[in-house]
This record gives C-alpha cells, structure tokens and sequence, in this order.
C-alpha cells in the first residue's frame, strides 16, 4: 500500500500545473479587472453599456436556439442508433461522433462549404432554381456551425444513458396500446430527461464560450468571445477584457454546476 | 417488429444529421485536389496545393506536433501518479477535491484561460516568446483527460487487493508500481494519450490568445489560410489536419480494449499469451 504520504508526493506535479496555469491565471483577471480607472465599478459600466449586454443576449439567445436544436436532432438520432441494428448503423455512429474533437476554426470552414460562395447548398441551389444560396457569413450560418459541434455530444450522452432503459417498460406501453411514438414520449423520455439536461448543459456553455468558429465566419453577430477579443488586441481595453472574461467563466461554469446538481451526472466532455 | 412510418421518420432525420456532418469533409477532399474549385473537378487534379500548405505551414504542422507530443509529456509525468494517488485515498477529503478541482479548466471557457495565462506569465519574456507556455496552457485543461482515463481503468480493477496480495509476498513499492499499477493502467493511459494529442493537436482558443507570429500551431494556421489564402489551400490545409488527427481517433475507439486483453493478460498470468 502507497502510504498517504506517497500519495500526496504522487499528486504534486498536477497540483503544480493546475495552480501555475488556471488558478494563478483566473486568479488574476480579478485584481486585472479591477485596475482601469473606475475600479470595481467596471462591473456595473460592463453590465449597463448597451454594447456587451446586447452581445451578452445574443449569444445567450444563439447557444439556447443551438442547444434547442442539437437535443432534437442528436437526442433523436441517439435513441433510434442505440435501439435499433441495421446495415450502416456503425458508420453512422462513426459519423455522428467523429466531429467531437474538430476544432471550432474547422467547424467555421465547414460552414463554408455549405453556405459560402462556393458552397454545396449554393451549387444546390443554383442547379434547381437558378439562384446561388450563400449564408455562411450571417447568424444561420453561425448557428449552422455551432450545430455542428453540438450534435456529437448530444449523440455520445444520449446513447449512453439510452442503453442503460430498460426497454421492457417500453414494449410494455406498446402492449397496453400505445403507439411508438407516444410510448418514446410518455416512457423513454422521461428516464432520459437527466442525460438531455446534463448534455444541453455542456452544448450551452461551449457555445456560450465558443470563438473560432466565429473568428473564421466574422459575421456581424458579436459573440461575447470575439468582443473579449477585440477589447483586449484591438482596444488595449484589458480592465473590460478581464471583467467579461470573468463573467462568462462564471455563467459557463454555474451552469454546468447546477445542471450537475439537478441531473445527478457529471456533464461529461469537454468545451473546447 | 415491423418497421412503422414513425421508424422511417427516425431514420430520415439521423440519416440527414450524418449527411449535414459529413458532405463538408467529402467535399474538402474533392476541393483539395481540384486544379479550379470554382470550376469543378473538371478543372483537372493537382497535388499543386498540398505542397504549397507543406511550404506556406509546414512550420506550424512541425511545431503542432512538438507541442503536442510535450503536452503528452506533461500530461502523463503528473496526470498517472495523480490518478493512483487519487484512486488509492479517492475518500479523503483532499483527493475528493482535487478530483473535482482538476476538471474546473473544462467549465471556463478556453479564451478566458489564455488571457488569464497570458495575464500572469506574458512578462516571463523567454516563456512567452516559446512554444512552451503554449504548450503548459494546453497541459492543463489536456490533463483532466490523462487523469479521468486512467482512474477509470484503475475503479474497474481490485487495484488494492493485487497490491497487498503482491506484497505479502514481499514486493516492494517500485516492484508493484511498475509490476501491477503500470500494467493496469496501460489501456487507460493509451486511452488518454491519445484524447491528449487529439485535443492538443486542435486547440484554439488558448492557443490563438498565446500565440506569437513565431509560434503558431496547426488550427492558428488553419485560421489565417481561411481568412488569407484561396479556398484550395484551406482545403488542402485541412485534409492533412484531417491526417493527422482522424487516426489517432479512430484508435483511441478500438485500441484500449484490445490493450487492455494483452496487457491484463499478462499481468495476471505472467506471459504474454494470445486471447483466450
């Protein structure tokens, strides 16, 4: 047996790496934060200028619709992979799970090829009505890239927490005459709703920090990251830079630790 | 059971997510050796761009890989002894919080990280103008990865009975450590390894707050050929980015379970033996 003594040897060069390059460095941005001239009041100014709250709103609004969005379209395609087996199924999952670790800056571009200039749905659209489709550079196609990221997470928890329902409740409703789809809705997806929350959890908070694939897009959408960006490079602003730094850090990871608390299971993944 | 409409429905709408996920990454393929994209497959093919991302960015690929095989360094030399020690004592109090603790870089958003480190360390004139404070930036939210993959491996194994029954027998601490911690963790460190390299290999948002004109990694370059250079070469750029990064994610699906058969395999019986 290690002795506690060992054991707490073991755990120093982690201990140093956490501390040296996100303790000491969040620690920071407070006293940061509060250097510009109006001290601990660049709170309130942050909070009341018109300009970080409506970009506050915005990607609040985008990371709700995006998580929305991805919990439909991944919760759905999650169950119906983990329950049924048909030829491609594993490709599929390959498929839908293989985006996972692509970073934001690559989602950005993918959007490209979708709804830029020489997009696929422009080349699309182009061929069935003569018209070239092109939205990459605009709020859908922001939301089109953050879908992108989202669905794979969804997809991973929900499959799963689904494979662990016992189906039998399920084909027991089927019996007692319901259909399949209000036997989905009244039996499975109440025992799934703490993997949907846990899940949407972490689709709302990478979203809300999310800033490649809105550098790569540039769209007129100011997404809270890219004006923490531009305070700090573009306008030396780093009091601003710092305050809003903190209070995103603080929104992403409230939520992920209250959603922990409500749902039971650690929200799994990560938000880069 | 027959397949009803609701079945087909369900179908359609996965099918459809697989597609709006995966036409992009054909399409960078097709993009990238076009002579035209603006013209089609029909312009001819080329290897023309891929020499040129190797000559405009081949500096970044390199420097990427570096950076990414120190964070593996990093991430192994302190995530296993940690997660041992963590598994060892996972009841007292201290290890219970750190546990918890080592995950908290994943629930801050990696821009407000960079500026934090950036913050703090960019007056260390001889870090901030090496890769390595790139590289310690990426260790640190990377090593949550480490740790959580072994300690997983480490919770589905009686670790402490194999121990005490090895030193009853007279083992020392280095004999188990290396004898039966090791081979225990292998899979999971395998497994962690390459989460670590993926995750490094890709990482932005700390690395873009980091970066100077002389230590861009791989996504940094990625970022400036979209913005800067012809759709071809971004193409181009990003198919060997798919090369590097697809295969170590593939076999961090498959290998840790094969791994895992061989290595516990021998651990118990002593030899190296073929699958039961």
């Amino acid at each position: 047996m290690a002795g506690r003594k060992v054991s707490l040897a073991l755990t120093v060069p982690a201990l140093i790496v956490f501390c040296a390059f996100f303790v000491l460095p969040i620690g920071k941005l407070v006293p940061v934060s509060l250097s510009s001239p109006s001290g601990w009041k660049v709170y309130l100014e942050v909070l009341s200028n018109p300009r970080y709250l409506g970009s506050l709103r915005d990607t609040a609004i985008l990371s709700m619709a995006v998580t929305l969005a991805a919990l439909t379209l991944g919760g759905m395609s999650g169950i119906f992979l983990e329950r049924n087996r048909f030829f491609g199924r594993e490709a599929m999952i390959a498929v839908l799970t293989l985006p996972l670790s692509f970073p934001g800056v690559v989602i950005g571009f993918m959007v490209i090829l979708w709804g830029g200039r020489l997009g696929l749905l422009g080349l699309l659209s182009q061929a069935l009505f003569g018209h070239k489709i092109v939205f990459a550079y605009t709020a859908p196609g922001l939301f089109m890239g953050y879908l992108y990221f989202s669905i794979p997470r969804v997809v991973l928890t929900v499959m799963a927490s689904a494979g662990k329902l016992e189906k039998a409740r399920e084909e027991a409703a089927r019996t007692l005459g319901s259909g399949p789809f209000k036997a989905l809705k009244d039996v499975a997806l109440p025992a799934l709703w703490p993997s949907f929350l846990s899940t949407g959890a972490i689709c709302f908070a990478t979203s809300m920090g999310a800033f490649g694939t809105a550098y790569t897009l540039a769209t007129d959408v100011n997404v809270l990251p890219a004006v923490i960006y531009s305070e700090f490079t573009l306008f030396a602003n780093l009091g601003v830079a710092a305050a809003l730094s903190l209070i995103l850090g603080l929104i992403t990871w409230a939520i992920l630790w209250a959603v922990r608390l409500l749902s039971g299971i650690a929200p799994e993944g990560s938000m880069a | 059971m027959r397949k009803g409409v609701f079945w087909y429905v369900q179908f359609g709408l996965t099918a459809m997510s697989c597609l709006f996920l995966i036409a992009p990454v054909f399409y960078i393929m097709a993009i990238s050796v076009m002579k035209n994209a603006a013209r089609g497959l029909g312009s001819g093919l080329t290897l023309e761009w891929v020499g040129k991302v190797l000559s405009l960015y081949g500096d970044t690929i390199a420097r990427g890989l570096l950076i990414a095989l120190g964070t593996l360094a990093v991430c192994a030399l302190a995530g296993v002894p940690a997660a041992y020690a963590l598994v060892k004592h996972g009841k007292s109090r201290f290890m219970a919080g750190l546990e918890e603790a080592l995950v908290l870089p994943l629930t801050v958003p990696g821009l407000a990280i960079g500026l934090g480190i950036l913050l703090t360390w960019g007056g260390v004139d001889w870090f901030r103008k090496s890769s390595l404070l790139i590289m310690c930036g990426h260790a640190v939210f990377c090593l949550p990865f480490m740790v959580r993959s072994v300690t997983a491996v480490m919770r589905t194994i009686p670790l402490g009975l194999y121990e005490e029954a090895a030193a009853t027998l007279g083992a020392g601490f280095s004999k188990r450590f290396f004898g039966i911690v090791a081979p225990v963790a292998a899979p999971g460190i395998l497994a962690g390894a390459l989460q670590v390299l993926a995750l490094s290999l890709g990482e932005f948002n700390v690395t873009w707050m980091l970066q100077t004109p002389f230590t861009q990694t791989i996504p940094v370059g990625l970022a400036d050929s979209y913005s800067a250079m012809r759709l071809e070469i971004g193409a181009a750029y990003t198919l060997i980015f798919f090369v590097l990064i697809v295969p170590l994610l593939v076999i961090a699906q498959k290998a840790p379970a094969m791994l895992a058969r061989v290595f516990w395999r021998e651990a118990i019986t002593g030899k190296r033996g073929k699958l039961p």
